[in-house]
């Protein structure tokens, strides 16, 4: 592979194992934390909800690539375990009255239990036998937060307070720039995490799983133990998600936790690039800005093109399906491999390989 | 005693749709490996396609499903060319979400050519109703049953006797002894393709006109999985037997418990077959230790 930088020799294990080690890749660390700095200050309140959107998304689509990805158990039911995040986290802050974070920390752990749960049959069941199990999964649980009228009260959505920790509460007029920090200090916590934990034994285990199980467990993978544990991580941080989505928008309806929610995730990691959290990260990133930026086209060539802008949501669902389908025959490892790509291209200039 | 009758007229031509739907699924399955999440869609389009025929077009009846099955034949054969013979050997993974990516796509070009209201269209099937043990049965259900039933004994008889039908159960049994045989695989995986569309469309028309012309149609669809995991992924008498049976299961549940929980019944249905038997009832048993 092409993408490894030349004339760089490691003198000592440590040295080998860290995650940059060219100026360049210190260089883009740093651009990179500027421009996430500086973009709360600069864009204005209605970029800056996308922005927030897209960190939700961020931890959302690691959480998926780890089991994706990573483990390689294919599942649809990423969006309700996005509920279960979200109602078990504002059940517990706003009807039993304990800390924010607290219930955050609880939502994160029932989603795991659940996401475990769920996991099960990933234990007899393979590929397409398994996508068709989650797809039960969600169509379950999309089912008990319908018609389960305790969860709302039976009202059929939950209004959520105000975030408020420890006497800081989230004011008015800055609510969006307050939520960027917030939502972006778990982002590169998310990310953080699950970079490394691919550098453990454990995230070790779970490649082997997807690369070959059998071969995985006859040098002593526990495949039960690693598949649980990559649902139950996995789910983890999904419910982190979702938690985070419930407190930011401050409603809790079923609709935002469908199926159509487990396809866009899905989406997400296979335009980024399954099994690589950098791709999450485009991923998440390109998925959100598609649909808006469609809008902003849409209504800027309204007098050219009309039918564009009065059937928007049919058009933005076109290309959202298109797009899934020219990734994957054009470039099945998404974004990241671009992006890999397009920097061997300025390496090897002017040759071509 | 009468609700019951009608229940299970009512059910049982939902289980003749699905096991239509069902079947186009399993051909597909059965003979390129591949699983089709966009077989409702399938059903949606077929059935948009016939109401523009018959409705827009004003064409006749006989002309409107001529037109149907040219252009189901048309869509089938093309989103293999284009968009599932460029995947092959890719990983499962990718499979399911090319074709989720084809299912969103084709509901949302319905969607921009026809919106979302539903389509009104005069009945084709006859209308009217028969008193049978006191329970008052409509007729179209009865037509529903039969045009099935005729649909799915035309496809048995196809894999049966016809060169073509053997060919494929070939491809399906053993690629490559099919293919050092003379059989073109590649013409046998566009005909799995065009015929599933075809069944499609033929689930889709009667849908349409029992029920109605709209975008639920696909919803409909998404319970061949239930179906086909019941019956068996690679089996055609199993889509008979999970069809009806998934149909009546659906219909008693919303008429005797509540139409909520008749949503959710297959799926739980589902999981307990996989649990228990996960190649269904006629499926070919593949034991893979995992």
């Amino acid at each position: 592979m092409a993408a490894t930088a030349t004339g760089i020799h490691h003198r000592s294990y440590s040295s080998e194992l860290s995650l940059r080690a060219t100026k360049a890749e210190y260089f883009r660390l740093g651009l990179m934390v500027v421009v996430l700095l500086v973009v709360p200050f600069v864009l204005d309140n209605y970029w800056l909800s996308i922005a927030n959107t897209i960190l939700i998304a961020v931890i959302g689509a690691v959480g998926l690539n780890i089991l994706v990805g990573y483990t390689g158990q294919i599942s649809l039911g990423q969006g309700g375990f996005l509920a279960v995040g979200a109602y078990t986290s504002v059940i517990i802050s706003d009807r039993m009255g304990l800390p924010v974070p607290v219930a955050i920390a609880l939502a994160v752990l029932m989603t795991a239990a659940v996401g475990t749960f769920f996991g099960l049959p990933g234990l007899r069941l393979k590929g397409l036998y398994l996508a068709i199990a989650t797809l039960a999964s969600q169509q379950i649980i999309e089912f008990v937060i319908r018609r389960w009228g305790w969860l709302t009260e039976d009202q059929g959505f939950i209004d959520v307070e105000r975030l408020e920790v420890a006497g800081f509460r989230v004011e008015r007029t800055l609510f969006e720039q307050q939520w960027y920090w917030i939502l972006l200090a778990f982002a590169v916590l998310t990310v953080l995490t699950a970079r490394n934990l691919f550098r453990t034994g454990l995230g070790r285990s779970f490649m082997a799983v997807r690369d070959q199980d059998i071969a995985a467990e006859a040098i002593g993978v526990n495949l039960a133990r690693a598949k649980l544990t990559a649902f139950a991580v996995s789910s983890g941080f999904v419910g982190l998600a979702g938690a985070l989505t419930a407190h930011y928008t401050e409603i809790v309806t079923w609709e935002r936790f469908t199926l159509d929610v487990s396809i866009l995730y899905l989406a997400m990691i296979i335009v980024g690039g399954l099994g690589s959290i950098a791709g999450a990260v485009y991923g998440a990133i390109f998925m959100t800005l598609l649909p808006v930026l469609i809008r902003e086209a849409a209504t800027s060539i309204r007098d050219v093109a009309p039918f564009l802008a009065s059937q928007l949501p049919a058009v933005q669902n076109a290309v959202f399906g298109l797009t899934i389908i020219v990734f994957l025959i054009v470039e099945p490892r998404g974004l990241d491999r671009i992006w890999q790509r397009i920097k061997d291209y300025v390496r090897f200039w002017p040759f071509r390989y | 005693m009468s609700t019951f009758l009608n229940l299970m007229v009512y059910g049982l031509a939902d289980g003749a749709i699905l096991a239509l739907a069902a079947l186009g699924f399993v051909l597909i399955y059965k003979a390129t490996s591949v699983i089709n999440f966009a077989q409702g869609e399938f059903l949606l389009v077929g059935a948009y396609m016939f109401y523009t025929a018959f409705v827009v077009l004003q064409l006749p009846l006989v002309l409107a499903v001529v037109f149907g099955v040219v252009i189901a034949t048309l869509i089938g054969v093309l989103v293999e060319r284009l968009i599932l013979r460029p995947m092959v050997g890719e990983n499962p993974i990718s499979i399911i979400m090319v074709t989720i990516g084809l299912s969103i796509f084709l509901r949302s070009v319905v969607q921009m050519f026809y919106g979302t209201r539903p389509q009104s269209q005069p009945a084709v099937l006859p209308t009217g109703s028969v008193n049978v043990l006191g329970a008052t049965i409509p007729v179209n259900r009865l037509w529903v049953l039969l045009i099935a039933a005729v649909v799915l004994t035309a496809f048995t008889v196809f894999f049966r006797r016809s060169r073509h039908g053997i060919a494929m159960r070939a491809v399906a049994d053993d690629q490559q002894a099919a293919m050092t045989m003379g059989i073109s695989v590649r013409r046998i995986f566009a005909m799995a393709w065009a015929l599933a569309a075809v069944s499609a469309l033929i689930a889709g028309i009667l849908l349409g006109d029992i029920y109605a012309v709209d975008q639920n149609i696909a919803a409909f669809g998404l319970l061949v999985f239930p179906v086909v995991i019941l019956g068996g992924l690679d089996s055609v008498p199993g889509t008979i037997v999970g069809g009806l049976t998934i149909g009546l299961l659906k219909q008693f549940t919303s008429g005797y418990l509540d139409p909520g929980l008749a949503t959710v019944i297959p799926y739980v249905v589902l999981v307990l077959i996989l649990l228990v038997r996960p190649y269904g009832i006629f499926g070919e048993t593949r034991i893979e230790r995992v």
